[in-house]
């Protein structure tokens, strides 16, 4: 507690413990706040409630098994850190992925993308008081989750992306539910946009609230939709291309105003850009080929050779005792997640296990920039702000 | 300097070849793998390297993306500090690399060149106890502040101890 100097002459501040059992914080987020009246004089993130010692229990996994581990380190986007943790490892092996394999890979992340950006719309809107939107998004992101269930069994805890390609072959039918999905989508954006663009209350709340200077954003480490929302164009699809991306065409949308409405305009614009991605992918996917690089004693074989040959029974045999062992060095591979730039550092010492994985999660980065972007301002205006970071807490902390 | 003829391919790198005119010193090692470029650094030099890296207008490297710590146990020096540098005008990544002592597990810290290096620092502290000399607010991040031990070390077993 310090003494302030108001209008009414000198006052005490008061400490406010904001989480880490609140609606508004994501999650498990502590937030202390110091507080003048209704002013926050200072803001300091409190994380760790949700720290699982993932990258430990990375090191006692295989390779291959490390993998369930990424779809639970951001929940709302598994796909992306499945895809940033394979091309870690492929880097490392020095694998050439089919290109059938790779298409469906960028149309699954772009789908994520939309995943978790409609998610962050409906819970951000909803903290900001407006409850319908929320309802309409997590409407649309079902379809998407059933996507995603239809094409590896499973909603949320995919695992679908394996160390040189898919886990499976997509089932018959499933372009018709992206089809489906992205004829749907634009119309129920221009919704969205309906509700809040220019609403008035929404503009109140968001317009210039929790603004951050690109140079500060940099400084920080900002990355993804709240950096672009101050201009500065880094998308790691753009910049350092992977799985083919260089091979779509879509803008990086940007704003300059670097407040929670550019923010949720940058974002609402990443969702057509995704649909967009989407659509040309669906072009792309030739109907046959195959979805697994050809490295035996790494990708495991078919079922149906195993039964007949000698050679792809003791692979098989061989991947899931001892798993396979990338040669000794370290790459570390960037992929634009939904939340910004998410990173593997995989190191390997010869061994069938993972040395060290440390991953580099952008909601832990983002949410350092809190402070800068809540003190001064209303109390009130902190739900904006956490908001508009878009943090997942089990990337946090991990 | 001895003369040495069969410099490696990464000595060609124009990111080595501008920090060479700079300082001799400044690099111990340049290592090249999978396209990734990395120099090592000696600690004492890792300050004013970080510093230069940032400001120089060839260079810009003025997004730090991460830093994250190895334990080599039982290897002496036993840990490895990497930091991935981002120059986003210039499209550029290195990896700079310090090798640190378990005796003296203390770096230098560069939060006053790349303000994001303090959370990094201070999972680094949490998880690898590598003391960084001149941190603004060195303590336990993800861990409870009464936690004893180092849980990334690699003597540290992964069920934890029993107590």
């Amino acid at each position: 507690m310090t003494t302030v100097e108001t209008a009414a002459g000198p006052a005490q501040t008061m400490v406010l413990n904001m989480g880490p059992q609140h609606p508004s914080t994501h999650g498990v987020l502590r937030v202390v706040l110091e507080l003048d009246g209704e002013t926050v004089i200072k803001a300091r993130p409190e994380i760790g409630y949700l720290h699982t010692g993932i990258e430990k229990s990375c090191e006692a996994l295989t390779y291959s098994q490390a993998i369930t581990l990424t779809d639970r380190i951001d929940y709302l986007a598994p796909l992306s850190n499945n895809l940033g943790y394979c091309l870690a490892v492929e880097k490392l092996l020095g694998l050439e992925i089919p290109k059938r394999a790779q298409y469906i890979r960028v149309l699954l992340t772009e789908m994520t993308r939309l995943n978790s950006h409609l998610v962050w719309l409906g819970t951000h809107a909803m903290d900001l008081g407006a409850t319908s939107v929320m309802l309409y998004c997590f409407r649309e992101r079902e379809e998407i989750l059933k996507l995603f269930e239809m094409v590896s069994g499973q909603r949320m805890m995919t695992s679908y992306f394996r160390i040189g390609g898919l886990a499976l072959e997509p089932p018959p039918g499933w372009l018709d539910r992206v089809r489906w999905i992205v004829e749907m989508l634009p119309a129920r954006i221009d919704e969205y946009e309906a509700l809040l663009t220019r609403n008035r209350i929404w503009l109140m709340r968001t317009q210039g609230i929790g603004v951050i200077s690109a140079a500060d954003a940099i400084a920080l480490g900002v990355s993804g939709p709240s950096l672009r929302a101050a201009g500065v164009a880094y998308d790691v699809r753009k910049f350092f291309p992977y799985s083919s991306y260089e091979e779509f065409d879509f803008d990086v949308p940007t704003r300059t105003e670097s407040d929670c409405y550019a923010r949720y305009m940058v974002r609402v614009a990443e969702m057509r850009e995704s649909l967009k991605i989407v659509r040309q992918a669906m072009g792309k996917i030739p109907a046959e080929g195959p979805i697994k690089a050809n490295a035996p004693g790494i990708v495991p074989p078919e079922r149906e050779k195993m039964k007949t040959e000698m050679e792809a029974l003791i692979y098989h045999f061989k991947i899931f005792t001892e798993g396979f062992s990338p040669p000794p060095g370290e790459v570390y591979q960037r992929v634009e997640s939904p939340r910004g730039e998410s990173g593997y550092f995989v190191v390997s010492d010869g061994s069938p296990k993972p040395y060290r994985v440390k991953v580099r999660a952008p909601s832990f980065v983002n949410l350092q920039a809190l402070p800068k972007l809540s003190e001064g301002g209303l109390v009130a205006d902190m739900i904006a702000c956490i908001g508009t970071i878009d943090i997942v807490l089990g990337e946090v902390d991990r | 300097m001895t003369e040495v003829t069969d410099k490696p391919s990464g000595e060609q790198n124009p990111i080595v070849q501008n920090l060479r005119k700079w300082d001799e010193r400044a690099i111990a090692e340049v290592v090249e793998f999978r396209g990734e470029l990395t120099l090592v650094i000696p600690r004492e030099h890792l300050q004013r390297a970080a510093e230069y890296l940032q400001a120089e207008p060839g260079l810009r490297f003025e997004f730090l993306s991460d830093v994250s710590a190895v334990d080599r146990f039982p290897i002496e020096p036993r840990f490895e500090l990497n930091y991935h540098l981002l120059s986003i005008p210039l499209r550029q990544t290195v990896r700079l690399r310090v090798w640190v002592s378990g005796n003296d597990p203390v770096v230098p810290t560069v939060v006053p060149v790349w303000p994001t290096a303090n959370w990094h620092e201070r999972e680094i502290f949490d998880l690898f106890g590598i003391q960084f000399e001149g941190h603004p607010d060195l303590h336990r991040i993800l861990m409870p502040d009464d936690w004893e031990g180092y849980p990334l070390r690699k003597d540290y077993p992964v069920e934890g101890f029993r107590t």
